[in-house]
């Protein structure tokens, strides 16, 4: 029996009839079923309602100040550079105009790019994407082979050289695995809302939210102001973004 | 005939050395009474009830740890009953607060019985961490 021959129902009608009320617009751009959609539920599977990115605001990144980096080495248990081979989720990057001697400095993570090249490289397919564009590194099936690392253009992962023992109970990390920002995966599945790096600066540079909310401050900042995608040129849409570069 | 003597001679030697080393480490295997199989010595809280009867959670605890692991680590489903962090606010040990790092930890003493070598730790924390709290207060 083809579609068109089923006759329509009384409830078949009721159930349209209720779709119809789910997608009624409360705002322009915002409707009632994708406000039901994009809140964290606790236990269940991630969507790609959701695309979390940060909106990082080079004017207001103070030079000399690295308090983003030391909140993620804190929220993720990472050594923090005391030896060189240790891993770094975070690195601060310098700008300078030679010409008219302008200075900037910008925090540089893992940009969770919505197509990323660490995960077309991998061969194991430990690196992947989750649904609310997130990209993770599942160590369960990463074998170390670092090609990720050379395929990066930002150059955002690192290589876990040495053994660890004290990993902190929710970030679990190994020798032998590669690494990245998580975007803080373990608070947003939690609910917090909020990356350690966005809560730990004291100028407010950096903004995390869902990016596919149109009410959310991100994606109104970013509706609103010029930003700047790191090597846009490569395309690959990246979810952090930068102001004032 | 020296050599193949001399060579029974060591095989003897080594076999009485490593006699004497079970016998060292046979502290941590209980036995049965009136039984002659060493058993794996735990202490299980029985106050509380696991997620499935014993017999098959011996079976069956890491194939649900790896459906579990699937699931957060791709889909974000944290918290749960078979999650490692829930099995570790029961089954870590109440004097050292980890399932591992000692002859008679839970995890590792059974491990260390059947020979099977336990990879979780290696990356994981043996102790429980704070989503096993959180989740309590959650359905």
């Amino acid at each position: 029996m083809s579609e068109r021959d089923v006759p329509v129902t009384r409830r078949a009608m009721l159930a349209g009839a209720a779709a119809a009320l789910a997608g009624v617009t409360l705002a322009p751009g915002i409707r009632l079923v994708e406000v039901a959609q994009a809140a964290a539920e606790p236990g269940k599977p991630v969507t790609s309602k959701v695309r979390w990115g940060l909106l990082i605001d080079a004017g207001r990144c103070t030079e000399g100040c690295n308090e983003c980096v030391l909140a993620c080495n804190r929220e993720n248990g990472l050594e923090g550079g005391a030896r060189p081979t240790d891993p770094q989720w975070i690195r601060i990057v310098e700008l300078k105009d030679r010409r008219t001697g302008r200075k900037a400095s910008a925090p540089v993570m893992c940009q969770h790019c919505a197509s990323p090249p660490c995960v077309d490289v991998c061969p194991t397919g430990a690196s992947f994407k989750r649904a609310d564009g997130i990209v993770l590194v599942d160590r369960h099936t990463c074998i170390g082979c670092r090609y990720c690392m050379m395929a990066c253009p930002y150059k955002a992962r690192s290589f876990v050289h040495e053994p660890l023992t004290a990993q902190k109970p929710e970030v679990p990390r190994g020798k032998g695995c590669v690494e990245s920002c998580t975007l803080c995966v373990h608070k947003i599945d939690r609910g917090d809302g909020t990356t350690a790096c966005a809560e730990a600066c004291p100028t407010q540079a950096i903004l995390f939210g869902d990016l596919n909310d149109p009410a959310s401050a991100i994606a109104r900042r970013v509706a609103e102001v010029r930003t700047t995608q790191l090597r846009a040129d490569l395309g690959l849409d990246t979810g952090v973004r930068y102001t004032g570069l | 005939m020296t050599c193949g003597a001399s060579l029974r001679r060591a095989a003897a030697l080594a076999a009485g050395i490593a006699v004497a080393l079970l016998a060292l480490a046979a502290p941590s295997m209980a036995r049965a009474e009136g039984s002659r199989v060493p058993l794996p010595s735990i202490t299980v809280d029985r106050t509380t009830k696991c997620v499935a009867p014993p017999d098959v959670m011996r079976r069956t605890h890491m194939e649900m740890l790896k459906h579990r692991r699937d699931k957060t680590v791709h889909q974000g489903v944290r918290g749960g009953d078979e999650s490692l962090n829930r099995c570790l606010s029961c089954h870590a040990d109440k004097t050292t607060g980890a399932a591992v790092g000692a002859p008679d930890a839970f995890c590792q003493s059974c491990h260390d019985y059947a020979g099977v070598k336990l990879d979780c730790f290696e990356c994981h924390q043996g102790r429980p961490g704070p989503q096993a709290k959180l989740r309590e207060g959650r359905p």
